[in-house]
């Protein structure tokens, strides 16, 4: 017991990988036992996590579990992990997405194995992120979980559409949704990796308890050129790597195509976790390596962030096919962690921003169940009619109650409808960030007007209305498996809106001790 | 007196080499054997060397000394290093994979096999010369069965023109060097060609500024260093398999570390003169490498202008003349031998079956033949320098070194790594995935069981390397510490 | 002048070779017809003795003159003298089975008589002793040369062969005489003696340097006397054409080094000029006209012509290290081309053509003489392991030591053309393909023997450096 409390952040990190190997040792022909092994290995991390949540003091400030070990040596970079609140939060989310995202997959039947082995290594690359206190090893992760996820929707993605692109090919949607995905975020991340290459030269060291003192307190000149200047442009490298995968206005275009052609459970990840990575960049590198770029800077985040809510919500009601809604209502979700961000860097070490960095963390984790479940909603219906069009939807309330009733639910708690987890988040986030900036916070509210425009239009389209018949006895209600994925989810909206106390308090010290 | 490791490992593959030739030619099965029972031996020899290296006491190990013609000071001397310990790993690894690769090789495997290890011979004795003359004579003895490898068992179309072209560019490279090192020789006034001995030669600034050209050059002419990397490309894409892996994998590293070993460490000042302009072309290498590779419509092509790309990196990060930098240009080497040696072998094992290597007609083989499939993203997750791959640790260090003096160069260097993610996505979606041409159907088959070993053995190395650095790295480490030595610890 | 036994001994191989020569005409005359092959063995396997024998008369380190000073016993002429003996018995060895050459035992007394004539040239003092050395050698070889009277070519070349060194051993000869009456003696010591004392007008000995070297640059067939080689290589007999290009063309090398060293120690300047001019005009011409070659003789011609030039680098840069370069680089020479020309000679007699067409996918006809060509040519070529890379290396080394490094890059730039076309017949050799692949060619015994002797000798020299390095400083050393 005490070796698994010593190395329970490595445990948790690398039970996936040794899920893969398992997985990839099992004879192909056995789908099902691929499929129910894959599902339970999956759920070890989760009660592996699970125990580090309950072993969390989280009274005590800074990092625990933290573990260190040689890695590169030469540079300076070592294996150094260890969670504070945002990041067991985020790790949790992780854990618990995983498996549920694996038992939507069951209704893969091409290369489960190769699938489900890449759904391991996703997980790898995701917790590693979280986890790591090394800055090359955050990229190291940040980078690796790319491939997984594009051959997920290269391979795995919606088999219809087709795009032409320049010279007038015409190639699968997917194709060229996977290959946007990879370039815009390798592109944004090239930056990241030539900031953290400056940082590592400058500073001598990658790990981030160093640099958050070596980093910030270097005001020599470098190049010749003023340090500030160089740092403001470092600051926008991080910016815009982490912007891209958040994702930010304008950065954000790739970001419906990758979720409309992933297949069900890339999405969920997507929504749920991957787009929670650029946040937490923004918490963890952004905010302590720059504290006066990003106060300098917090307003033209601001300004990004607000775009981004009243962009995404306007774009989700223009859509007509229903995972492209609920891809731009992330865009949406995610401009309110934004702005939350700005907020908290103009504002620093004020009640305000504390308060706006709870409502971002609780925001984060939230948009992932939020995001999780209507990407599952939205895939549960198209197993069925295998069509996204919403206009060629309508009146499936009366056919498919239970999963009408579960689809209001959670459209709910992504609109922010009080009692739900979505409310308490984006208050938070609202009352923080108001007395900071009054105005963009007003407009985001215009922003949040829309948001409840095009839910509810989502709704409408697929559950009221004239019902079109074609769909008479080929929908079939939601059944056991599905419902086993959704239950926890909802559960956990609701026990948040209900009573955030129990998570907030982790939150709460993480953020107040961090800033 | 401890057992002679490197010249065993030198003279092993000759030695099987003459072996093969004395098994009758019509008996095909014995000479494969044979060669890989050879490949075999080289392998355990090169891993033994590689783990029994003392990294913590560092400097030249395994040091033999035999006067080969003392009246000029010439010796038979040969040591390893950190910088040097991993190439001849490599070698061994590329010579093992090689051998497994071309057991399909049905025209005079006899002569074939024997070439070859004509060539491991000459490539393991540069690696561990510590004369002057001793690597000229390896260098030059691992350049010219390149002429008959690609002229006899190459691509029919452009074998004749690429093998020539490729044996005399190199063949020039390593005269000019050639010219260079008596130079050294003689204005030495030591009266030997022994390279340690010659570190402490303290040639004149002058001397070094007007030498280090001639030198760096003709051996980075193998490195494939821009303008001078024109033969590589169309070497790489006649040459048959095993011997592309041999060129790209191991020889190219051949010019880049003799250009290190002679150049760089022997004239320090003339390095220190001349490499901020040379950067550049190497900044030429990597960028325009990289852009030329992304249009290719030829399979290997796109491979052949890749290695111009990273070989550039390799070349930068010498260029760099600082710590850093050495570090990746150190693992770049081991790491990018292993990587090619991978692609290369995707890419025979593909047009062995599919007899093209058009990307456009090609797709949906990762059905047929799902490890190349794994392999060939492997290889290319490595060479866009994707974080958990060799090449990631090897590309890192280059920037950082680049970052301390040239941040420009660093930014626009960066450009490739897009670049290179773009193709290599690119090739993998047209040429693994997607419909199957029907064509291809009926005789496109899975690959035999040595190859798959191949491949796998040749992923993992890639794969441990990138997760596990501290097998490889402060072995390098040691070995730039060598380099810096002289440099005067810049 | 008391004989005595120690008189004798400095010219022992000489006297054996007579003796030699001697059993071969016995045995033609009394050998029935159909055994006249084994003169050749006979000829190989004396040679090999006399080989043997001539240890004992092998120089002290300090050369002395000897008979009057008509001869310099020293270690550059007893070398030479050996590797003579060594190459004429290697032609032997590849002559025997042809049928028109080597079974008729005037061939092999001719060589014999041509050889004694080289052993002379290469250890001769005096200008009258060196001027019927250098005939002695010579007359065999035009017979030689035109050996085959039924063949056009072959006649034509002996008829050109004769021409060309009538005229310039003409020229030569009349520098001789010009040094002669300016010196009033005809040993070269002497000469070189009057010389130094400034016994000679300086345009005189400039006169007289450039008539002597015409005679030479015959015999090491430099440019611009280079005319006749591809012809009467072409035209001779191949095995003829191998020693032509081996023995005659060293011996031509050493008389020409000795000469200048000895004669012209005050005119360096000028020789030197003149050597380094004819260097680079000779690896140039030869390379670039070798490239274009179809017959692989005029080839192999051509490129012996380029291999004069970066020998003449060795001496060209006047100094001990240069000449033990050429030293070595001619053994190196002799040993290689020997077996390239020997090669030839196997192929010829069984394809009974030269051209480039006839060598297609000869390594599938017989990969082991594909292997010994491939060796021989790479050595050509200068690639290690073999004595070509060393020898190249050394002279270039010498170049570079003597600050003449322009001379090197062009020496360098030469092998690179050489590279070119040596690798062109490889190619032929191992990669094209033609009609008669299922027909092996068979190397007779004596052949196999040759090739085997020579392959292995290239790669000695090659690898195992010190003896001949040796060698070949101890022969420099001689000169000065």
């Amino acid at each position: 017991m005490d070796f698994i409390l010593n190395h329970l952040l490595t445990l948790i990190l690398f039970f996936p990988v040794l899920a893969a190997l398992i997985l990839f040792i099992l004879p192909s022909e056995l789908k099902i036992l691929q499929r129910w092994t894959a599902f339970v290995l999956s759920i070890i991390p989760l009660i592996l996590s699970l125990v580090l949540w309950f072993n969390f003091k989280s009274g005590e400030p800074g990092f625990q579990f933290q573990e260190i070990y040689t890695w590169y040596s030469p540079i300076n970079a070592s294996y150094h992990v260890g969670v504070d609140g945002i990041s067991l939060i985020l790790v949790l989310l992780t854990t618990l997405l995983t498996p549920l995202a694996i038992l939507t997959s069951f209704t893969i039947t091409d290369r489960i194995k190769a699938y489900m082995i890449l759904f391991f290594l996703l997980e790898l690359g995701m917790l590693g992120v979280f986890m790591t206190l090394d800055l090359l090893l955050f990229f190291v992760f940040w980078e690796f979980g790319l491939v997984p996820m594009y051959f997920l929707i290269n391979q795995w993605g919606s088999e219809k559409g087709e795009r032409e692109i320049w010279g007038g090919r015409r190639i699968k949607s997917r194709t060229y949704a996977s290959y946007k995905f990879i370039l815009f975020t390798m592109t944004g991340s090239l930056g990241l990796l030539l900031a953290i290459q400056l940082i590592g030269v400058t500073a001598g060291t990658f790990d981030l308890v160093l640099l958050t003192e070596r980093w910030v307190s270097l005001d020599t000149s470098l190049f010749n050129i003023p340090v500030h200047t160089v740092k403001t442009i470092a600051f926008w490298a991080f910016v815009i790597a982490f912007a891209v995968k958040v994702p930010v206005w304008p950065f954000h275009t790739w970001l419906p195509d990758a979720h409309t052609e992933a297949p069900t459970a890339g999405s969920m990840i997507l929504a749920g976790v991957l787009l929670k990575l650029g946040a937490y960049g923004f918490l963890r590198l952004v905010l302590p390596l720059y504290p006066q770029e990003s106060k300098y800077f917090a307003g033209a985040l601001a300004f990004l962030a607000v775009v981004s809510i009243i962009h995404g919500a306007l774009a989700a009601y223009g859509q007509t096919d229903f995972k492209r809604l609920v891809a731009y209502s992330s865009v949406n979700h995610m401009g309110f962690v934004v702005l939350g961000i700005a907020a908290a860097a103009f504002a620093v070490g004020t009640q305000n921003a504390t308060i706006a960095l709870e409502g971002v963390v609780l925001q984060m984790f939230n948009h992932g169940l939020s995001a999780a479940g209507m990407f599952f909603l939205v895939g549960v219906i198209y197993d069925r009619t295998h069509t996204r069009d919403l206009s060629e939807f309508g009146g499936f309330f009366p056919l498919i109650p239970v999963y009408g009733g579960i689809l209001i639910f959670t459209s709910m708690a992504s609109l922010g409808l009080p009692g739900l987890n979505g409310f308490i988040s984006e208050f938070l986030v609202v009352r923080g960030a108001w007395p900071v900036f009054t105005i963009y916070t007003a407009l985001a509210m215009i922003g949040l007007f829309f948001t409840g425009a095009y839910i509810l239009k989502g709704i409408k389209m697929t559950l009221h209305g004239p019902l079109n018949t074609r769909w008479v006895g080929r929908l079939t209600e939601i059944n056991g498996r599905e419902l086993l994925v959704i239950i926890p989810l909802m559960i956990l909206m609701l026990w948040i809106g209900v009573w955030p106390a129990w998570i907030l308090g982790v939150i709460n010290k993480a953020v107040m001790t961090l800033y | 007196m401890q057992f002679p490791i490197l010249t065993f490992i030198v003279f092993t593959p000759m030695a099987a080499g003459l072996l093969i030739l004395l098994i009758p030619g019509e008996r095909k099965r014995e000479v494969r054997v044979a060669a890989l029972a050879a490949g075999i031996i080289a392998l355990v020899l090169t891993v033994w060397l590689y783990f029994s290296y003392d990294v913590a006491a560092g400097g030249y190990q395994f040091v033999e000394n035999y006067p080969w013609l003392p009246a000029l000071g010439i010796s038979y001397q040969v040591g390893v290093d950190g910088m040097n310990t991993p190439l001849v790993l490599l070698t061994g690894v590329v010579m093992f994979t090689g051998v497994l690769i071309s057991w399909n090789i049905d025209d005079r495997p006899r002569e074939f096999f024997f070439f070859l290890f004509l060539l491991a011979t000459g490539v393991f004795g540069v690696f561990v010369a510590l004369d002057l003359f001793m690597l000229i004579f390896f260098y030059e003895i691992a350049v010219f069965p390149m002429y008959l490898l690609i002229a006899i068992w190459g691509w029919k179309v452009t074998r004749e023109y690429a093998a020539m072209k490729l044996t005399l560019y190199l063949f020039i490279g390593s005269v000019i060097a050639l010219i260079g090192i008596l130079a050294m020789y003689f204005a030495s006034g030591l009266g030997t060609f022994n390279m340690l001995a010659l570190e402490g030669a303290g040639f004149s600034t002058t001397f070094q500024k007007i030498w280090f050209p001639f030198v760096f050059f003709g051996f980075a002419v193998l490195g494939g260093i821009f303008p001078f990397h024109n033969w590589s490309p169309d070497g790489h894409v006649a040459a048959p398999t095993a011997v592309s892996m041999f060129h790209a994998g191991v020889l190219m590293k051949l010019g880049a570390f003799a250009a290190l070993r002679v150049g760089i460490m022997l004239m320090p000042e003339g390095a220190k003169f001349h490499m901020p302009w040379i950067i550049l072309l190497t900044l030429v290498n990597v960028v325009y490498g990289a852009f030329i590779a992304s249009v290719q419509s030829d399979f290997k092509y796109v491979i052949g202008f890749s290695s111009v790309s990273h070989m550039g990196l390799v070349l930068m990060g010498f260029a760099t003349l600082n710590r850093d930098g050495f570090l990746g240009a150190g693992v770049q080497m081991f790491s990018h031998g292993v990587m090619t040696a991978l692609f290369f072998a995707v890419v025979g094992l593909v047009y062995d079956q599919v007899h093209t290597r058009e990307i456009p007609s090609l797709g949906g083989l990762s059905k047929v033949m799902p490890l190349v499939a794994v392999a060939f993203i492997v290889g290319g997750l490595v060479s866009m320098g994707m974080p958990g791959f060799s090449g990631f640790i090897a590309e890192f260090p280059i920037f950082m070194g680049l970052w301390r003096d040239n941040p420009l160069i660093a930014i626009i260097a960066a450009i490739s790594i897009v670049i290179t993610a773009s193709y290599i996505f690119r090739i993998v979606g047209q040429v693994f995935f997607g419909k199957i041409p029907d064509k291809f159907k009926d005789h496109v088959h899975d690959i035999k069981a040595f190859d798959k070993i191949a491949l796998v053995f040749l992923s993992i190395i890639l794969i441990i390397v990138g997760i596990y650095p501290s097998i490889l790295v402060p072995l390098v480490d040691s070995g730039v510490n060598n380099v810096l030595r002289l440099l005067g610890g810049a | 002048m008391i004989l005595n036994a120690s008189m004798f001994l400095p010219i022992l191989p000489e006297i054996l070779l007579v003796a030699l020569g001697a059993v071969v005409l016995i045995l033609d005359l009394v050998l029935p017809k159909k055994q006249h092959r084994n003169i050749g063995w006979v000829t190989a396997a004396g040679m090999g003795v006399i080989l043997l024998l001539s240890i004992p008369a092998r120089p002290e380190t300090e050369p002395s003159l000897v008979w009057g000073g008509m001869l310099r016993h020293d270690w550059l002429g007893f070398s030479f003298t050996m590797l003579f003996i060594f190459g004429a018995g290697i032609t032997a060895l590849f002559a025997m089975d042809f049928k028109k050459l080597g079974h008729r035992g005037e061939f092999y007394l001719l060589m014999i008589v041509s050889t004694i004539g080289m052993a002379l040239m290469v250890s001769a003092a005096d200008l009258v002793m060196l001027y019927l050395a250098i005939e002695t050698t010579a007359i065999p070889l035009y017979i030689l040369a035109g050996f085959f009277i039924r063949d056009d070519k072959s006649t034509e070349a002996g008829f050109k062969y004769f021409l060309f060194g009538a005229m310039t051993s003409a020229i030569m000869l009349y520098g001789f005489s010009l040094l002669f009456g300016f010196a009033g003696t005809t040993n070269i010591y002497q000469i070189a003696q009057s010389v130094r004392e400034g016994g000679l007008p300086a345009g005189a000995l400039i006169g007289s340097m450039l008539l002597v070297l015409v005679g030479f640059s015959f015999k090491i067939a430099g440019v611009p006397f280079h005319f006749w080689s591809p012809d009467v290589y072409e035209g001779s007999p191949t095995p003829v054409a191998g020693f032509l290009s081996t023995a005659s063309k060293a011996a031509g090398f050493v008389v020409l080094l000795r000469f200048m060293m000895v004669v012209f120690p005050d005119i360096t300047l000028q020789w030197g000029a003149v050597i380094t001019a004819m260097s680079v005009a000779t690896m140039t011409l030869g390379n670039l006209l070798a490239l274009t070659q179809k017959n692989i003789k005029r080839m192999l011609a051509y490129s012996s012509i380029a291999h004069a030039g970066y020998a003449l680098i060795g001496v060209a840069v006047i100094s001990q290290v240069g000449v033990s370069s050429m030293v070595y680089y001619l053994i190196v020479y002799l040993v290689t081309n020997l077996a390239a020309f020997g090669i030839v000679a196997s192929c010829g007699r069984i394809t009974g053509s030269d051209e480039m067409t006839a060598y297609y996918g000869m390594s599938r006809r017989s990969p082991w003489l594909a292997l010994a060509l491939l060796v021989a040519l790479l050595s050509l070529a200068g690639m290690p392991p073999l004595g070509g890379f060393v020898a190249k290396f050394f002279v270039f080394a010498a170049a570079v030591d003597a600050n003449m490094i322009w001379l090197a890059v062009i020496g360098v730039l030469n092998a690179i053309i050489g590279m070119y076309y040596y690798l062109t017949v490889l190619k032929y050799v191992y990669l094209y393909r033609s009609e008669d692949e299922e027909k092996p060619l068979l190397v007779t015994r004596p052949q196999k023997l040759a090739i085997t002797v020579l392959t292995v000798g290239i790669i000695l020299i090659g690898t195992v450096l010190v003896p001949w390095f040796n060698w070949a400083t101890t022969a420099a050393a001689s000169v000065f």
